[in-house]
């Protein structure tokens, strides 16, 4: 051996270039056995949650449930046998910097699974990266659907698991027969609000019972609309307000409420974002009775809830602290992939990934949920009222739970596309059941 | 709001005094009071609403106390024993009443009990029974109140009441409330007469809710039927409703215009400050917006350390949110601006790097997340000139704020020392300095009194919107804009700025929306700076030409 590469590097030393590539390759070996060992060492796990910027507010969160249920993960052991790593990265809510950061987990780190995003859009830049490196992804966040790719798992509801179930209870349970769709301008409203448009005239809802509003992120003045509102509520049709406003916005148009005296009583308003961590900012009493449609509510009495609050409480230090819908999926997400991981026996993506379908995992509300060929999870649809407390009452629920769809039912150039990764005459995102084809672009 | 809370207290003294006095009475209705109260721990929410007729239908004196908790969110029952109690929260505590014998439980364990919860179907139904129940109350508030929710929810069975309390009615607004409101309860009578005289006295009833009910008579149903079948009174309810509808429109365009003054006070309050920074001294400051940021703040940190007082809290906040904002324009102005006077590009990159670090500052400190600021009592609610218009409080104070600060701030700069050497030094600064005022300190104080008035701001925009690191994000790009159109250097021309802006842009937002009312005046606001560069009301003299 001593003798072998003595006289290897007496030949290299004659051929200079020869020295050179043997200088590269032992650096090389070395890199590669360190990696290695290191690989050998832990299961990285990347978190790509917005910490500064708008999106903080929403995500700080998030990746403080990630960096909870790994060190949970890691008291009973690891997984594998090994210990679980974090690795946090902070795309500072730029959405072109998802993509790097998606670039710098999966390459640099060389994570084995991914915990992140919020936005759609964000989901959207990341998404390149991880189809072009195999990355996994775990979104935890309610989104418009139409998307289903392979490195992704949508853990959040699909329209037809929160908006669609939401407006069948109005119509069905409170009679409403007039609607005022209110969003903030970007891609989530734009879509659900189309989906719901289609959704009400199938059901009979004629054009002028419908009002579309859209708003700039973080409108703050919300009179003119409020006062809209009230004129289109007064003509004789019960009328309710579906809103998809975006997060922050949302404080300041219940105070407008509030003051303008809409009760939830003559108006209701049903929201697909706002959760026990936005009511947590501000006094919830003008708000009784206004709903929320989500997959859990913290209100949600089963014993698996309650022990994750408390660790939850345990973890972060504060008693104050509420839980949400996006944490409840990033719990299950979480939860999924380790079972599949154990199941596979590695962490490798392309293993992983045939072990994640049909996996099933308990939920917080008691129910199980299952994850679907399409990537989307069953889960149980909750319509909640809010309290005094800030918290909800859940006033109405499925029986049982909900299969997520990809592609809508209710916009006809969706209607015909399925998504399915496991059936091998398929295997793609976007088949189209009349041509029997895959239109090539998984989003 | 406090006679809401007197609405649920008076009546829940005298349901005790009551059923103190009268033991024997309840005692001889308890069988069936107690049977369908011990009832209500049911989870449907149908069976709730048969349940809360049938009490009623006891006429069982406990039954407003039932009610008023129950719709409180106060109602529970214990676990184990079924017992219904109401549960009065505390701090640490729930302590428990037993509702059925009055009885005090003291405190209970949380998890021990369960609340009866209600949905909106079922407030509705209670609000109006307990209504019925306020209609002799002795205070006119409530009694007002009562009529007004008689008329959101008209039954049948609450006519009788409403007859009897009618009679008794001294007080002439609370006698128009009830009229209209046994109009809107005989507009379901079977005798079309009835109903025809019913609409009649709806015809000076200026309120939104009643044209609801109007429009139901005339609006036509799925199946081609029409809500009234009497043609006489279908018409007599159209006539009715085109004069709501022209009242209406009427008092749309004064609540527009209340609106858009509201809007301009708020884009007052936010430039005012910039109005001194920049548009005195020329610096363009890029972290104005965080000064109004460190203000909302600052209110949130003063009722933290005054829980009791929130309603004092905001008058504290005032003064501690000029201070802190003042303190850090000094120091920002003392170590970064100084060295970059007339450089304004310089500047802009410098502030607004500045921006950027208070912002992550406030991350750090405070968390990410928004910050909750309460809205004292006598900020909330609206005041109601009839059921058309009604001017909502906060919008209200922060006009009348806005004026005030504006004022005072006219008159530091016209008519006090300060006033005097600020302007001597920002026309002439070479000249100032030969007449030995000390530049550089004015040039701090002033920078300070931008900033400390900007966060003055904070503490009204606290009441508005969000508190939380981008608070200031969201009023920069408008308080430059309000500043540059009302003309740099003039508070004046500030004011008529922002209040020709905001009033435009809330008359344009019902017709384009609100993303294109905003795109719009952008527009409007270039195109009119291209016609004059210097804004609304230009500087003139000598040295606006350096």
């Amino acid at each position: 051996m001593q003798r072998s590469s003595s006289k290897f590097i007496r030949q290299a030393a004659a051929k200079p270039w020869l020295k050179k590539l043997s200088i590269v390759a032992s650096a090389a070996a070395i890199t590669l056995s360190a990696s290695m060992v290191q690989a050998a060492d832990t299961i990285k796990v990347g978190v790509l949650h917005s910490l500064s910027g708008t999106m903080a507010i929403s995500e700080t969160t998030l990746k403080d449930t990630v960096l909870m249920l790994i060190e949970d993960q890691n008291k009973k052991g690891g997984l594998l046998g090994k210990q679980l790593e974090a690795v946090v990265v902070d795309p500072a809510s730029n959405w072109p910097l998802f993509a790097e950061k998606t670039k710098e987990l999966l390459g640099k780190e060389k994570v084995d699974v991914i915990f992140g995003c919020w936005t759609s859009v964000s989901r959207k830049s990341a998404l390149p990266v991880l189809e072009e490196m195999n990355g996994l992804l775990f979104y935890p966040v309610q989104y418009e659907g139409e998307e289903s790719s392979k490195n992704v798992f949508y853990t959040g509801a699909a329209p037809n698991q929160q908006a669609i179930p939401a407006v069948d209870y109005l119509m069905d349970d409170v009679g409403v027969k007039r609607w005022v769709l209110a969003g903030t301008d970007y891609v989530y409203p734009r879509t659900t609000n189309k989906i719901l448009e289609s959704y009400l005239k199938s059901k009979g809802v004629a054009s002028e019972d419908i009002m579309i509003s859209y708003t700039p992120f973080g409108h703050s003045d919300w009179q003119t609309i409020v006062s809209d509102v009230k004129k289109f509520g007064s003509a004789g049709k019960k009328t309710a307000v579906v809103s998809t406003i975006n997060g922050d916005a949302n404080v300041p148009f219940y105070k407008e409420l509030g003051n303008q005296g809409v009760s939830a009583e003559d108006i209701p308003v049903v929201a697909f974002s706002v959760g026990e961590e936005e009511l947590s900012g501000f006094d919830t009493k003008p708000l009784i009775g206004h709903l929320a449609a989500w997959n859990y509510f913290m209100s949600a009495d089963a014993d698996a809830n309650a022990d994750f609050i408390k660790k939850w409480h345990a973890y972060i230090k504060d008693e104050k602290r509420v839980t949400n819908d996006p944490m409840e999926a990033t719990y299950i997400g979480f939860n999924m992939w380790a079972k599949a991981v154990e199941k596979a026996g590695s962490t490798d993506v392309d293993k992983v990934r045939p072990a994640m379908y049909g996996m099933t995992v308990p939920n917080l509300t008691g129910g199980t949920a299952k994850m679907l060929p399409n990537h989307h999870l069953t889960k149980p649809v909750l319509i909640g009222e809010i309290q005094e407390d800030g918290q909800f009452e859940t006033v109405w629920q499925t029986e049982g739970e909900v299969p997520g769809d990809a592609w809508t039912d209710f916009l006809p150039e969706s209607a015909k596309l399925i998504s399915d990764w496991q059936d091998a005459k398929i295997m793609c995102g976007n088949y189209n059941t009349e041509t029997k084809t895959c239109s090539g672009q998984n989003y | 709001m406090t006679s809401s809370l007197r609405t649920l207290i008076a009546p829940l003294l005298s349901f005790f005094i009551l059923s103190c006095a009268f033991p024997a009475t309840v005692f001889a209705q308890d069988a069936p009071f107690d049977d369908l109260a011990g009832k209500l721990t049911t989870r449907s929410f149908s069976e709730k609403a048969r349940l809360i007729d049938s009490l009623a239908a006891t006429k069982d004196a406990r039954t407003l106390g039932l009610f008023q908790s129950l719709l409180a969110g106060q109602l529970y029952y214990i676990k184990e024993t079924g017992a219904i109690v109401a549960v009065d929260k505390t701090d640490d505590q729930f302590l428990a009443t037993d509702i059925l014998s009055a009885e005090m439980m003291g405190a209970v364990a949380k998890r021990s009990v369960k609340k009866i919860g209600v949905n909106n179907k079922l407030r509705k139904q209670l609000r109006s029974l307990i209504a019925s129940y306020s209609l002799s109350n002795p205070d006119v508030d409530i009694r007002l109140e009562a009529a007004k929710a008689l008329v959101k929810n008209p039954q049948k069975d609450f006519l009788p009441v409403l007859e009897a309390a009618l009679v008794k009615e001294t007080d002439k607004g609370v006698r128009t409330a009830m009229v209209i409101a046994r109009s809107a309860i005989l507009l379901g009578s079977e005798d079309a007469e009835q109903r025809l005289t019913a609409v009649e006295g709806l015809r000076e009833a200026n309120d939104k809710q009643v044209m609801t009910l109007l429009e139901q008579l005339v609006l036509e149903n799925e199946d081609g039927s029409v809500g009234e079948p009497d043609e006489r009174v279908r018409l007599a309810a159209q006539e009715v409703l085109a004069k709501l509808h022209t009242s209406a429109r009427f008092y749309k365009v004064a609540e527009d215009l209340f609106f858009g003054i509201s809007l301009g006070s708020v884009l007052l309050l936010a430039a005012i400050g910039l109005a001194i920074t920049f548009g005195v001294m020329g610096v363009i400051n890029m972290a104005h917006g965080e000064m109004i940021m460190l203000g909302a703040y600052t209110t949130y940190v003063v009722q933290l350390m005054m829980p009791n007082h929130i309603g004092m809290s905001l008058v504290v906040a005032v003064p501690a949110a000029f201070l802190v904002s003042g303190l850090f324009g000094v120091i920002i102005e003392r170590s970064v601006i100084r060295f970059l006077y007339g450089r304004p590009l310089e500047t802009l990159l410098a502030t607004f790097g500045i921006s950027l670090i208070l912002q992550q500052l406030v991350r750090s400190v405070f968390s990410p997340l928004n910050r909750p600021v309460i809205t004292p009592e006598w900020m909330s609610g609206s005041w109601e000139i009839n059921g058309m218009l009604s001017l909502t409080y906060n919008r209200l104070y922060i006009i009348f704020f806005a004026l005030a600060v504006l004022f005072v701030l006219i008159q530091l700069l016209k008519r006090t020392f300060f006033g005097l050497q600020m302007r001597a030094v920002t026309q002439n600064r070479a000249m100032a300095s030969s007449m030995g005022i000390r530049t550089g300190w004015v040039d701090a104080m002033t920078f300070g009194l931008g900033s400390g008035v900007a966060g003055i701001a904070g503490v009204a925009l606290s009441q508005l919107t969000n508190v939380g690191p981008n608070l200031g994000q969201a009023y920069i790009i408008d308080s430059f804009m309000v500043v540059v159109f009302g003309g740099v250097g003039n508070l004046l021309g500030t004011l008529v700025g922002a209040m020709s802006l905001g009033i435009v842009n809330k008359f344009a937002e019902p017709m384009l929306g609100a993303v294109l009312a905003k795109i719009l005046i952008l527009v409007f606001v270039i195109l009119f700076i291209q016609r004059r560069p210097r804004g609304l009301f230009a500087l003139k003299g000598r040295f606006v030409e350096d």
